[in-house]
């Protein structure tokens, strides 16, 4: 059955405080889950006192200030600080995003920051996505032709085509969306998620591709495509501002039609 | 037991079943044809007598078998598609999940049947 509360060495427990030197004045709590899979502890949500004088504007701003300057230990991916590499994906103040890209600002109270969902965590904030990368990888990511490549010259596409493109290929891969979904939660062994299934719509959409049907085909699966109940969360969190639930919508629509 | 597969041959799995869009589809078709038939029944019993002759009476007429007949198997068949929905979503393991499918499926097969042949004996009965 789909489970709904933790095992009891998962369940997190109150760790430590610590305090903003002497003299802050503009406080921010971050209250942050931490786990060490190899201490055999259980998880524990850390709470670090930023002042927001000396910090940046943005939730990865604090998480590196605390890094640097309170507690070395803290484990987090990121890289390119401005919501194009997807590394910084997290769940801060109840919703998935980049931590990069979420201003502190736009929070109210304490800033709750936690791992993506749902997913096995490696430590701290950093979860094991093999999974969701090789979702990804399934649905063949790649243009894929009988025709052979004109001798002279790329494969042209229409400006009208090249614009259904739009929307699609933005998706940077931070599995913010896949891991908001509940039904995700429930059969992210079977369900392919809305990254991938935005992706594998990106190629379905693509004038250039000759597989159009072998993708189709691939996605008709009660479970790697028709999980999807249109709950929506995917497009509520998605960083870059795009629709997984509007790309599913339009592949289940291509399947009824290539029955009628 | 280790599972050494690659994290690529886990997900592909055993494939797509090449299946799902008819269920999808007649998901929605039959709640579309549900909106008028469930508006018709709720407005009609509410402006009849409840009692049995009245009842019995309107149940014969042609129109009103015919209406009573689609409406329940719409509703059983939609109520399958819906409870197989919330089994695959919720039942993890796959041997518990065929076991609870297959009694859904009958129990809402059975439901059916008995409604229509209800309708009908009163329908065509003495």
């Amino acid at each position: 059955m789909a489970e709904f509360t933790l095992p009891a060495n998962s369940v997190v427990k109150q760790g430590k405080l610590l305090e903003a030197p002497e003299g802050s004045t503009n406080i921010r709590r971050f209250i942050v889950y931490r786990y060490d899979p190899d201490s055999g502890e259980n998880p524990r949500t850390d709470t670090y006192e930023v002042d927001l004088d000396s910090c940046g504007p943005m939730v990865l701003d604090a998480l590196l200030k605390i890094k640097d300057q309170m507690d070395s230990t803290l484990s987090l991916r990121r890289s390119c600080r401005e919501g194009i590499c997807g590394s910084c994906s997290m769940n801060i103040d109840g919703a998935n995003t980049l931590a990069c890209t979420q201003s502190i600002a736009a929070i109210k109270g304490d800033v709750r920051v936690y791992p993506l969902p749902h997913q096995p965590v490696i430590k701290d904030l950093v979860s094991d996505l093999t999974n969701f990368y090789a979702q990804y990888a399934s649905i063949e990511p790649w243009m894929k032709t009988d025709t052979a490549t004109p001798p002279d010259r790329e494969r042209l596409q229409s400006r009208e085509d090249r614009e259904k493109l739009d929307g699609l290929y933005e998706c940077i891969l931070c599995a913010c969306c896949s891991t908001s979904c509940p039904s995700y939660w429930w059969n992210s062994e079977r369900y392919l998620g809305p990254a991938a299934l935005l992706n594998a719509y990106r190629w379905i959409v693509d004038s250039r591709d000759e597989a159009t049907g072998e993708r189709l085909d691939e996605l008709e699966d009660p479970f790697k495509l028709y999980r999807c109940h249109t709950i929506m969360n995917c497009t509520k969190v998605c960083p870059k501002g795009l629709n997984p639930a509007k790309a599913i919508a339009e592949t289940k629509k291509l399947l009824v039609q290539r029955k009628m | 037991m280790t599972d050494l597969r690659s994290p690529l041959s886990r997900v592909k799995g055993l494939g797509s079943a090449k299946e799902g869009t008819d269920h999808f589809w007649h998901q929605r078709l039959t709640s579309l044809l549900l909106i008028p038939l469930v508006l018709w029944l709720g407005f009609s019993l509410a402006a009849m007598p409840v009692d049995h002759a009245t009842l019995v009476a309107w149940i014969r007429q042609p129109f009103v078998t015919v209406a009573l007949v689609l409406l329940i198997i719409a509703v059983f068949y939609h109520a399958q598609l819906g409870l197989q929905v919330v089994i695959e979503d919720y039942v993890g393991s796959h041997s518990r999940r065929t076991v609870i499918l297959l009694l859904s499926n009958f129990l809402c097969l059975l439901l059916g049947i008995v409604g229509v042949v209800s309708v009908l004996k009163i329908s065509f009965g003495a």
